[in-house]
């Protein structure tokens, strides 16, 4: 197999991956995550519920993919941020997937029997499957940006200090309301494409609501960090583009660290810029009957958002509040030369794949769902 | 995980680092493992099928649509059993080339027979005397299905130990080297003498449970450590038989049943249509012991010969595992009663929850 950059550059090359990744889950799957999370709300009868559950049931098992690709890329570029975040969150990750595991069979369940009791009580599943997940993912990048208590042995095994009530301080919590807002506003704009109606008016009130929910909460979490957390900051390092364990380096915590990559790289304020623009544009189109321009828009949104935590943190990806000099970067976390290597050719094979595939499927499905059309359907609709 | 390949351990970063995507995308034990593990899922799914067809057939309702159904579960489950049966023979020889030990505690070889090794049919394995009570043997099998050979000999447990306990001596001296490498020392020959000993190192981490130190491990922690090497062999002799049965008894009944199929009268065989009813959990229950016998038979071993499943668990406290093993067995429970209600509901409707008006439960509201 050809080696194709060295270590250093392919480093990066999998940070923006993995990041690629994370944004490719939020504007897929973040989606139908926020539909679930809005079903019951946002449809009140039998059938506008099955309204909203057919807008996603094609596609909500391949969005989710992204998430296992996310994790499987963590596994095979960062297997040290693996291993600790998956011990270390394992409340957080367990309730996650409890949680994820009301779709799959909420989705097949809910239409094999008619009684209103057990279509509730799948309504409140998905809803469930939904909203805390979104909320969840949140919590955990609040806690990332906070640093995480762990060590590592002589075997480099992490061994973690907190518990699952620890990640649920304020600042964590403020920055799950960003990701739950943010998700269902998504959501909610995709709603308002794909149906008529009803259901769309009451889906627009949501984007407007939490629109703004999102914003206002995006904006105090970056005032809150840039005053109020400490951040970290690399102060001596081995070469970067060698291979080194996560022991042979030097950090140091300070308030507003957090800013640095900014105050040094003015073009990186792009990132939070695009997040609040994009989410007050995304209002405004959507109040306009624009859905598709606000759909776009709400998912630049997610994806300023979620790069305004990269640029902030980087080169950290997971870094340690016990001792920070075992932080986790960009540049020790990761998997061998050859490994990285070998993974970024399958990348590049398969990426346009998915997307193409993808991209048709929607093709396919694009079109307004409703109550009509779903009773034409019965054989293929849930 | 069972042959670890394509992978060398890197002591700068602690870990085993990729060295041929190849060998580790072509690896046989890999491979067949996989296959037979799918074929096995086929047989589980053809049986569900054949016995909810076998059900309507006895009681007498649509049986046009029973009876296509029975036709072609039982071609799909003769080709899936077959395979299974062929790739586990297949898997069987590629333990014997790797897996030593589960070999040997599958067959409860407990002495290194000359070659051709016999095959235990029956017996009562005894971990402590190292011999089988009651054993019931034919001369010359084992070593033809394991071997595929007349000279090759199956190694037997107390031989096994002999050399685990080599091994382990070496991988303490490969510990204490890999210490000093740790340690900032860079001397060529030092890194010479750890890469020569290297494969005995995961052999040396099996003293962790006795001594944290493992240099300082005495004679009788590195005898104990040997003697952990080895499963249980009453469990593995057990399960590996149950699991050979019941695919055998699984042949046998589809092959008969393929044979009435063929002759179209399959459908007037009550006693076989009975019995493929009460045998629908028997791939079920073999599935199951062939999976404690790949994953309990690997045992000390999560990666083979190179990390011990002490290491290698994570270091959550034991309440967190008891809570959320407590909290998928609830959540699961519930949502196999959920799928069981819908299994039964829907079984009992058949194709009449189709609602073409062909079906027996919508005969009446033609007639």
């Amino acid at each position: 197999m050809p080696i194709l950059f060295d270590y250093f550059t392919l480093k990066i090359i999998w940070w923006l991956l993995v990041g690629a990744l994370l944004i490719g889950f939020a504007v897929m799957d973040g989606f139908d995550l926020g539909v679930g999370a809005l079903l019951p709300f946002v449809a009140r009868t039998d059938g506008e519920r099955r309204v909203l559950i057919n807008s996603i049931g094609p596609t909500w098992e391949g969005n989710q993919v992204w998430f296992i690709t996310g994790g499987g890329a963590l596994f095979a570029a960062w297997p040290l941020v693996y291993a600790a975040a998956f011990s270390g969150f394992y409340w957080a990750l367990l309730l996650v997937l409890f949680a994820l595991f009301f779709r799959p069979v909420g989705f097949e369940y809910r239409s094999k029997v008619a009684d209103p009791r057990w279509r509730s009580a799948w309504d409140w599943g998905l809803f469930v499957g939904g909203a805390v997940p979104a909320l969840v993912f949140g919590v955990a990048f609040g806690n990332l940006l906070q640093g995480v208590p762990f060590a590592f042995d002589e075997f480099l095994r992490p061994f973690y200090g907190g518990n699952f009530f620890g990640l649920l301080n304020p600042f964590a919590l403020l920055t799950g309301v960003v990701s739950l807002s943010m998700l269902v506003m998504h959501g909610a704009v995709y709603l308002q494409m794909r149906t008529e109606g009803v259901i769309a008016v009451r889906a627009h009130t949501a984007v407007r609501l939490f629109g703004i929910v999102f914003i206002a909460a995006f904006v105090l979490a970056g005032i809150w960090q840039a005053y109020g957390i400490q951040g970290f900051r690399l102060v001596a390092s081995p070469d970067p583009g060698t291979s080194f364990s996560p022991l042979a380096k030097t950090v140091e915590q300070a308030a507003g660290a957090w800013m640095a990559n900014f105050a040094g790289h003015p073009w990186m304020w792009s990132a939070p810029v695009l997040a609040v623009a994009g989410a007050g544009l995304a209002i405004l189109l959507a109040a306009a009957g624009r859905t598709g321009a606000a759909f776009v828009l709400s998912g630049a949104a997610l994806t300023g958002t979620i790069l305004t935590a990269g640029f902030a943190m980087f080169p950290f990806i997971m870094p340690s509040s016990t001792v920070p000099n075992v932080s986790l970067t960009v540049y020790d976390a990761v998997s061998s030369h050859h490994t990285l290597n070998l993974m970024f050719i399958a990348v590049v094979v398969f990426l346009p794949i998915v997307l193409a595939y993808t991209s048709w499927v929607y093709r396919v499905l694009r079109g307004k769902v409703t109550e009509k059309r779903i009773r034409e359907e019965t054989h293929s609709a849930y | 995980m069972k042959n670890p390949v394509g992978a060398e351990f890197n002591p700068v970063t602690m870990r085993m680092e990729l060295t041929s995507f190849a060998e580790l995308f072509f690896n046989p034990v890999a491979q067949v493992k996989f296959v037979h593990t799918v074929a096995a899922g086929y047989v589980t799914a053809a049986m569900f099928v054949l016995g909810v067809s076998s059900l309507y057939l006895l009681k007498g309702r649509d049986m046009a649509f029973a009876r296509r159904s029975f036709a072609v579960a039982v071609g799909f489950g003769l080709a899936s059993v077959c395979s299974v049966i062929v790739l586990g023979d297949e898997s069987g020889y590629e333990v014997g080339q790797v897996q030593k030990v589960k070999l040997a505690t599958m067959e409860a070889a407990w002495e290194t027979e000359p070659p051709p090794a016999s095959f235990t049919l029956f017996g009562f394995p005894d971990q402590e005397a190292m011999k089988t009570r009651a054993e019931i043997s034919i001369p010359w099998v084992g070593g033809l299905i394991v071997t595929r050979s007349l000279d090759k000999p199956i190694k037997g447990v107390r031989e096994l130990i002999a050399e685990n306990e080599d091994r382990i001596i070496k991988g303490v001296k490969a510990f204490g080297l890999l210490q000093k490498l740790r340690a900032g020392d860079t001397a060529p020959a030092l890194l010479q003498e750890f890469n020569t000993l290297k494969p005995n190192l995961g052999y040396g981490l099996l003293l962790k449970r006795y001594t944290p130190n493992v240099t300082d491990a005495t004679p009788e922690q590195i005898h104990r450590a040997a003697l952990d090497t080895i499963p249980n062999v009453g469990v593995m002799f057990w399960c590996f038989r149950i699991m050979v049965g019941l695919g055998f008894y699984l042949l046998a009944l589809i092959v008969i049943s393929f044979y009435f199929c063929a002759k179209r009268v399959f459908h007037q065989k009550r006693w076989l249509l009975k019995t493929i009813l009460f045998s629908m959990p028997a791939p079920w229950i073999a599935a199951e012991l062939g999976w404690i016998v790949a994953e309990y038979g690997r045992q000390p071993w999560s990666i083979g010969e190179v990390l011990p499943t002490l290491l290698s668990s994570s270091t959550l406290s034991t309440g967190d595992l008891i809570g959320s093993i407590a909290a998928i067995v609830l959540l699961y429970t519930a949502f196999m009663i959920a799928a069981a209600y819908l299994m039964v509901k829907f079984v009992r409707l058949g194709p009449s929850s189709l609602h073409t008006g062909r079906y027996h439960f919508e005969q009446g509201h033609a007639a």
